[in-house]
């Protein structure tokens, strides 16, 4: 069972819907007991970073996520639920994250030349770093696909950990992974098929 | 490279889309699931629902259908109509909406933007605006493009901007319903005055439309259109490989 953490934040009915889809057995929990029975963990999240970060923490989830992530259970942080991965955060002051990641999020704005548009919405193409294997997250899609993506800050000095980037007018991180710890900054549940065979391979994991 | 947005819009009311629609092929061609789904499979990067219903059992018909959408459909789904408060919003993020659209809404509570945007964030936010020329001014019409308030286009979006909306969908009443292309020299100034994205409405009749739009226009994000899709006079596919063979980036 796949537990997809319910704090409150953004949309999360397509994203429930879409693993419902593809036949996964998902639930929308913030139940800690369903939370430590899952298999798999998906962190959702949408919206400013230091409201979500404030919700993991008050509620507990975040510690809890971070102890079942260090059992090796497959984790999925999606959108600002990856953002929520890193060490900290520059969105409005300086805000600490759950640190499975190390690096932090940083504004697209000073990186990209003047005349891109912020945020950054839209379907753009998954580039893979040539020093790597593909990771298995991407087992079921190729190079160069397009998925959608919506920020305005990005995941920064994460060299290490990047699985994919994509290209802005500056290369932005698309999707990170350390171990079972795995985050993308677009939104596979709106990615349409591409997407669907990202979730795909993350139940396969 | 990021890519140009091609977006039907599909009008719903007392649960079907409405603008007549004419697919070969389709069995019910009025229904919005089946043509959300049938669009999705080809090639539209996202979908607009607008509901022109007024009435409240009406609206919850409404989100029944954008329910019933999301659970099967998974490209970005924008709604608006009849947006005013931000239970609307609640109402139909709750139900699969990933952006939120509002007009009239935002006329009467200039409020209802920065309220929103700080609540769901602005990528949630999108400000749409009906736009005519009066005495050459773009003036901002509200109701559907009856009325006009007077009120100066270019100011009204960047006001918009500043309060939080992290999309403008800019419809030309001029070139609406036209069909000869859209309205290059208005979506110029609108595109020059912000730097969120800019998804220009309004005009389409033919594949040179889009095309023409952005070669002139070469950073405005999207095209919005209803009829040109729904009658078949150009399928979503057919005019991505048209703009892929003009060297303008898209997603096929």
């Amino acid at each position: 069972m796949i537990a997809i953490i319910d704090y409150g934040v953004g949309n999360i009915f397509s994203l429930y819907s879409s693993f419902k889809f593809i036949g996964a057995d998902a639930v929308l929990t913030s139940d800690k007991d369903t939370i430590i029975k899952s298999d798999k963990i998906i962190l959702p999240g949408v919206g400013a970073f230091a409201d979500a970060a404030r919700k993991l923490k008050e509620t507990g989830l975040g510690e809890l996520v971070c102890s079942e992530a260090a059992k090796g259970k497959p984790l999925l942080g999606i959108c600002l639920g990856m953002q929520m991965l890193f060490e900290k955060s520059y969105e409005y002051g300086e805000h600490e994250g759950l640190g499975l990641i190390k690096g932090s999020i940083k504004p697209i704005e000073p990186i990209i030349p003047k005349g891109y548009k912020i945020p950054h919405i839209g379907w753009n193409e998954l580039h893979f770093p040539k020093d790597k294997p593909v990771s298995p997250l991407f087992r079921n899609i190729k190079e160069n696909d397009f998925v959608y993506f919506v920020h305005s800050y990005y995941g920064a000095d994460c060299e290490a950990s990047t699985i994919a980037t994509t290209e802005y007018g500056a290369e932005l991180t698309a999707a990170v992974a350390d171990k079972n710890v795995y985050g993308v900054q677009f939104h596979p549940e709106k990615s349409g098929d591409v997407g669907l065979n990202i979730l795909r391979a993350f139940c396969e994991l | 490279m990021i890519t140009k947005r091609i977006i039907p819009c599909l009008d719903v009311k007392n649960g079907r889309v409405v603008k007549g629609v004419n697919f070969l092929g389709l069995a019910d061609v009025s229904s919005p699931t089946k043509l959300a789904d049938f669009y999705s499979k080809n090639g539209a990067d996202e979908l607009v629902f607008y509901d022109i219903t007024a009435s409240y059992e009406e609206r919850a018909l409404f989100t029944d259908i954008l329910k019933e959408v999301a659970e099967t459909i998974f490209i970005p789904l924008t709604v608006g109509g009849g947006i005013n408060t931000l239970d609307d919003f609640d109402r139909v993020l709750k139900c699969g909406a990933d952006k939120v659209s509002v007009n009239s809404g935002a006329i009467k509570n200039p409020d209802l933007i920065s309220q929103a945007a700080q609540k769901y964030g602005n990528q949630c936010v999108v400000l749409s605006v009906d736009v005519k020329r009066v005495d050459g001014k773009f003036c901002v019409f509200a109701k559907g493009g009856r009325e006009n308030t007077g009120m100066d286009a270019i100011e009204w979006i960047k006001q918009g901007e500043r309060n939080g909306a992290g999309e403008i969908v800019v419809n030309s009443i001029d070139t609406d319903g036209v069909k000869k292309g859209f309205d290059i020299e208005m979506l110029k100034a609108v595109n020059e005055a912000v730097n969120v994205p800019v998804i220009a409405s309004g005009g389409a009749g033919s594949a040179q439309d889009f095309i023409d739009l952005f070669r002139e226009i070469p950073d405005i994000d999207a095209g919005l259109a209803a009829s040109i899709f729904h009658f078949g006079e150009v399928s979503i596919q057919e005019l991505k490989q048209e703009l892929r063979k003009n060297n303008i980036n898209v997603r096929i």
